[in-house]
Parts: C-alpha cells; structure tokens; sequence
C-alpha cells in the first residue's frame, strides 16, 4: 500500500547569516586612529571618559614595560614566540612606532622584572587589539 | 631625541613579583571593564570583577606553589 500522505516538501528559511554593516567614513577612522594613538578611537567618538581610561591605562601599561627595561620585539620569522611577540607589541600602535623610531627597549636584560617588563608591552599592545576592535563596534552601532 | 634614549637607560624600574601583577591587573580590568561590557554600572561591575579575579588568581598561584615548593 502506498503511502497516501505525501509529504510535503520543507520549506527552510534561509536567512542570510552575514549581515553587512555600511561601512562609514567613522567605521574605518575610528579603529584606525584608535590603533595609532590608544584610546583616540573612542574620543573621536566623544566617548570622552572611556577613551581617556583606555589610553591612560594602556600607554602606561606599555611605559612601565620599557621603564622595565622590557624587550621591543622587531619584525623576525625566527621563533614563534618571537613572531607572536610582535604581534603584540605591533598592537600599540603609534607608540611601538615610536619606540622603534627612538631605539628603545633593546637592553639586555640583566634583572627577573625585565621580563615582566616585556610583558607589560606585549599585554598593552593586545589590550589596544580590543580597543579598537571596542571602537569599531561603537562606529557601526552594535555598542552604545 | 639622545637625551631621552639617556634618561630611559639609566631609569630602571624594578618592582616586586606582587606590585608587578597588582599593576597588571589593574591596567588590563580598566581596558576589560570598558571593552566587554555597555552600560557605565555594568562595566565599573565587571572591571572590579576582572581585578578581584585577578588578584584573587595571584593569591591562589602564591599558595599553591607554596605548597608544592613543601
């Protein structure tokens, strides 16, 4: 006996799962000045309190790391944790582009806490990462 | 720009093991609180969580290396 309940076919909706946001002239500027200058991404933004604490937070973070006598990472394709070390000093910004310009953090490292001091550059560096990531989704709307 | 490269140089800042990791975790529970969270209460709430978390890590790390120095 056949089946006398025809199924019918499923109908799926598909949503289209990636949603483009416009891209403004804020949503490029903001991550890109923020990246450059810490916390710059958000006072263009005239999110004046949070931007002033993220920079202040950040480039202290990185000063104390070369008051540390902490290591600045150059561009290398030796060691991977050399490689994942610049990276993370790459996230400062403007302010790893001026230790490189100024020639600073290339001491040897005679003490335990210039290793914290290395640290400290690279953490700041990867916090400024999500700052900027932070001013971009204020630039498109998905934050306040 | 000599001078500064000077001045750097001889400024050498040697904390403690602790001050090192309180610095830290202040530092990275402001960028936290401001980054992972919207509303003004709720980022103040999340950074001091951040920070508790942190240092209540540094705590726990202390005894537990401690014990295993025993």
């Amino acid at each position: 006996m056949a089946n006398s309940s025809v199924s019918k076919p499923k109908t799926v909706e598909v949503r289209n799962s990636t949603t483009t946001q416009p891209m403004t002239t804020m949503s490029v500027l903001a991550p890109a000045l923020g990246w450059l200058i810490p916390g710059a991404g958000h006072l263009i933004q005239k999110r004046w309190i949070r931007g002033l604490l993220l920079m202040f937070s950040i480039t202290t973070m990185f000063f104390l790391g070369l008051a540390m006598q902490g290591r600045v990472y150059r561009p290398n394709g030796g060691d991977i944790l050399d490689i994942l070390g610049f990276v993370g000093d790459l996230g400062a910004g403007g302010l790893y582009i001026v230790t490189r310009v100024m020639d600073w953090g290339q001491g040897a490292i005679a003490h335990a806490t210039a290793d914290y001091g290395t640290k400290f550059i690279i953490v700041a560096g990867l916090l400024n990462f999500i700052s900027v990531a932070d001013a971009y989704h204020i630039a498109i709307g998905k934050k306040p | 720009m000599i001078m500064a490269q000077m001045i750097l140089a001889q400024m050498t800042l040697e904390l403690s093991h602790f001050t090192a990791a309180l610095l830290f975790s202040v530092f990275a529970s402001i960028v936290f609180g401001i980054t992972q969270r919207n509303d003004a209460r709720e980022q103040i709430r999340y950074g001091l969580y951040c920070f508790a978390m942190f240092v209540g890590g540094v705590f726990v790390a202390g005894w537990v290396m401690w014990l295993l120095r025993r």
